[in-house]
């Protein structure tokens, strides 16, 4: 099979070398588009696992059939026809499930603004990332699939941060998922209030100061906004380009979502306000306290992003996290994901931060969705991963038991239709368990040199 | 010697400290200490009258009973009266009188041991005034006593017995040549160290690798940690032999490790820090437990040749620095070799600030560990390892009654605490 494989991909690269420069726009099928060159042609089929949709009831005997790297029929054995010439493979004694999708991680190597300012938002964290990064074999190692790649919290605004695809790639445009026609917008914006983000000047001293230096920006950024309008009528009114007004501008237009790193109930309330103040679409990230203040949030209509730690502490803002926050969001009615935050938490530990919330109250179905659907939500990708639906991306992993236990792995990973991960593969193993030099010191991020400010 | 001896007999008989049996007596208190503790149990018994008495007697009735010593017992009772065990087996084998409480659990197990921890000298919020793990004033600090650090109320100790921890050995941390003291105290049954200690010195805290040069400028280099710590064992060594001396708080804490009386806790990752410390131990002879030990894969037979235990690194450890090449699946490897292996929650700088140490525990058993041979190093080997198995970590007949009462199995994700019970106190219920 694995033959098979080399040589469909050799036949499809030949033919896509041959026919990309006459019928395709330049390198157009280059960045984005190397996966579909691996992806078959041919229908695969799995049969005889349990699929665990997302998007409806897990299904006991189901039936997965993936094409040219998109989901083409998801349902039961019986219900869903297979093509006659699929490729047909017994998935037996496995779950299958949607790739998971983080929606906060400091994999890939990068980095964010510097200590010049306390406000980044022209810096990209894309511009810095390593795609060969042993962090994303360990992440696709744990089952993700598409992750959100953050700059750090020491800033209250640290950069853009970027949604990737963990593709294996040579250059990072080959992981980018874009979330908007226009293909100019591939990232959110990461923000910051409490501790993590109080310094010496330029850097605020308070929260209050945190909260007017935003607000601040984000006035400049209307009014640059309203420059612009007017330089639409008028090109000599104009203004001239700025990077920083013109991601708040994104920001500020709802095309690109702030990712807002919060821990105290107060810290909470705060980043909705501001949010609600300009009109911009957040995420609550960590959120640690979110218990005290569900029904807020749950009426916000702003999703949390949050994290599972071992214990509570190591910092005066996080002494109250517990696993009981997951629950009390999904009580309250809120739109709730979990995070790995790696190197906070290991990104091949993915899957036990939502069985972490089913142990503290939170149903299996919303824990599921929280390392799945709801975070491709949170990122504007709800359309193309998250669930295993017709037309989305083919990113599924394979399980050898219940997704939530302790004793359950991931024994493969598939990106739009490529198997990037095999359990069963000695050479690729060790990224999940570990080993001699597996991981070349790189497990901390920005966590690394930043540290105690970090989370 | 004597001297020493002395002060830690008056420190111990302050404190009721439970003596241990595996390692040698002359720092331990044995025969006074064992009577006060007799005697204050009765006044307790007497002043507190029947009702309490009542209140004392327990029947745990579990799904499964993990003993640690046998095979699980499926249908399995405890009897607990006056804090320790007095019957354990099947319950068709067991009738349970009307005195006993009964306490309900899927799954029951002796309460947890971390073998290795700091937890109650560093505190949940993480700044100077709860961090005294590591004193950073000088490389070589023997004499920093655990038991003048510890906090017996900090948050995180009820975390872990709420969690079904019932006993730490925790104490001075990584990051120093010796950093210091180590203890061995229970989570609950009272609120100063004095109620809680089971034993108050235990090891000295050794560190070889990187993370003692980043906490201070002397040494400033692996070979010199090495050649410092050489040097300050050889100066005890001197001490030990003259008969007339000016006492020296931290040479008699060495000369006890050099006697055999404490053990030296190195934390060791790498390859050559782990030889380094096994070598140091050869030439020095004193007892070893090696922790972390990340790489301990590469070096099985030298270990084991040295029949060195192995507190090994947690599970979920951050592959990065010493610890880069740490493996879920070394708790396993260690324990199919047959090397002593427990588990601890270790240290953290920032988060998690404690770590579990049964979820750590759990890691091992998804990565080759077997279930029952990860029930037994979170409880009897880990109790054998610290000399504490006379009264700990084991179901039978005269221990303390320490258990953890689970709704299911301890390693599941998804499995809560239903009860935990110290010294036959129950310390915790689910709501």
């Amino acid at each position: 099979m694995i033959n098979r494989r080399i040589l469909w991909m050799a036949v499809a690269v030949i033919v896509m070398q041959l026919t990309a420069g006459l019928w395709m726009p330049a390198g157009s099928w280059l960045p984005g588009g190397l996966s579909e060159v691996w992806a078959q042609e041919k229908p695969l089929a799995f049969t005889g696992a349990e699929i665990v949709p997302v998007s409806g009831d897990p299904i006991a005997d189901g039936v997965l059939i993936v094409q040219n790297g998109k989901i083409l029929a998801v349902g039961a054995a019986g219900e869903v026809d297979i093509p006659r010439d699929a490729e047909v493979r017994d998935a037996s004694g496995y779950v299958i499930m949607p790739g998971l999708v983080d929606s906060h991680s400091h994999i890939g190597q990068g980095d964010g603004g510097d200590r010049s300012s306390a406000l980044h938002p022209d810096v990209r964290i894309m511009d810095t990332i390593r795609p060969d990064s042993d962090t994303f074999k360990k992440a696709i190692a744990g089952g993700i699939t598409t992750v959100n790649v953050m700059p750090g919290s020491g800033h209250l605004m640290s950069g853009q941060t970027v949604y990737l695809k963990l593709r294996p790639a040579n250059t990072i445009e080959d992981m980018l998922l874009y979330v908007d026609e226009e293909q100019t917008i591939y990232g959110g914006l990461k923000m910051a209030n409490g501790t993590n983000s109080l310094r010496n000047p330029p850097f605020p001293g308070t929260r209050g100061k945190s909260a007017a230096m935003v607000r601040s920006l984000y006035i400049k950024a209307q009014e640059y906004q309203k420059a612009l309008e007017a330089g639409a009528e008028d090109p000599s009114k104009m203004p001239k380009r700025d990077l920083q007004m013109e991601t708040l501008v994104e920001v500020l237009e709802g095309k690109r979502i702030v990712h807002n790193h919060t821990h105290r109930h107060d810290d909470i309330l705060t980043s909705i306000r501001l949010a609600e103040e300009f009109g911009y679409r957040m995420v609550l990230h960590h959120v640690s306290e979110a218990a005290y203040v569900a029904e807020e949030i749950a009426e916000s209509g702003f999703p949390a992003s949050i994290i599972v730690i071992d214990s509570p502490g190591g910092k005066h803002e996080a002494v109250n996290l517990k696993f009981e926050m997951g629950p009390a969001l999904e009580k309250a009615g809120a739109l709730v994901g979990y995070h790995t935050d790696d190197g906070i938490t290991d990104s091949r530990l993915f899957l036990r931060s939502a069985a972490f919330g089913v142990r503290a109250g939170m149903s299996r179905k919303t824990a599921i969705e929280a390392v799945t659907i709801a975070n491709a939500k949170m990122m504007d990708l709800g359309d193309r991963v998250g669930t295993l639906e017709p037309g989305k991306d083919a990113d599924f992993i394979l399980l050898n038991g219940d997704p939530l236990s302790t004793y359950t792995h991931v024994t493969e990973t598939w990106i739009e239709g490529n198997k990037v991960f095999d359990r069963n593969n000695e050479e690729q193993l060790p990224f999940a368990t570990g080993g001699p030099d597996v991981f070349r010191g790189t497990g901390y991020g920005h966590h690394d040199h930043d540290h105690g400010r970090a989370q | 010697m004597k001297t020493l001896t002395n002060v830690r007999m008056q420190t111990s008989l302050r404190m009721l400290s439970v003596k241990s049996t595996t390692m040698k007596k002359k720092w331990r208190s044995s025969l006074t200490v064992r009577t006060l503790t007799a005697i204050s149990a009765l006044f307790l018994v007497l002043s507190f009258g029947q009702e309490h008495l009542t209140a004392q007697s327990i029947a745990v009735e579990a799904g499964v009973l993990h003993t640690g010593v046998s095979e699980p017992i499926e249908n399995g009772v405890v009897l607990i009266e006056d804090g320790v065990i007095t019957a354990v087996g099947s319950a068709s084998d067991i009738s349970i009188g009307d005195q006993f409480e009964r306490l309900k659990a899927a799954v029951v197990t002796p309460g947890f041991i971390d073998a290795h921890s700091t937890v109650g000298l560093s505190g949940i919020y993480n700044v100077d005034a709860d961090q005294d793990q590591l004193e950073t004033s000088s490389a070589i600090q023997p004499e920093l006593r655990a038991i003048d650090a510890y906090n017996a109320r900090e948050e995180l100790v009820g975390y872990l017995r709420d969690l079904g921890i019932t006993t730490v050995h925790t104490g001075h941390g990584p990051g120093a040549v010796i950093s210091g003291q180590t203890m061995i105290v229970k989570t609950g049954g009272g609120d100063t160290i004095q109620e809680v200690l089971v034993d108050s010195v235990t090891a000295l805290a050794m560190t070889m690798g990187s993370a003692v040069r980043s906490n201070f400028d002397k040494p400033g280099t692996r070979s010199k940690a090495v050649a410092m710590l050489r040097q300050a064992l050889i100066d005890a060594q001197d001490y030990a032999s003259k008969e007339d001396k000016k006492r020296d708080l931290g040479k008699e804490a060495l000369q006890a490790l050099l006697e055999g009386e404490i053990t030296a806790l190195v934390t060791a990752h790498t390859v050559s820090d782990i030889t380094t410390a096994l070598r140091l131990q050869k030439e020095f002879g004193f007892p070893m437990m090696l922790d972390g030990a990340s790489e301990a894969y590469l070096l099985i037979d030298e270990i084991r040749e040295a029949g060195v235990p192995v507190i090994i690194h947690p599970s979920m450890i951050r592959t990065y620095g010493d610890a880069q090449s740490a493996s879920f699946t070394t708790a396993g490897v260690l324990a199919e070799a047959g090397i002593p292996v427990v588990f601890q929650s270790g240290y953290e700088a920032y988060v998690p600030k404690t770590r579990v140490v049964h979820f750590e525990a759990a890691i091992a058993v998804a990565n080759g560990l077997s279930h029952d041979q990860a029930i037994r190093s979170l409880t009897i080997d880990a109790a054998k390892l610290l000399g504490i198995d006379d009264k700990v970590g084991s179901v039978e007949i005269g221990k303390d009654a320490d258990l953890a009462l689970f709704d299911g199995d301890p390693f599941e994700y998804i499995t809560n605490t239903s009860a935990v019970i110290i010294n036959g106190e129950v310390v915790y219920r689910a709501e």
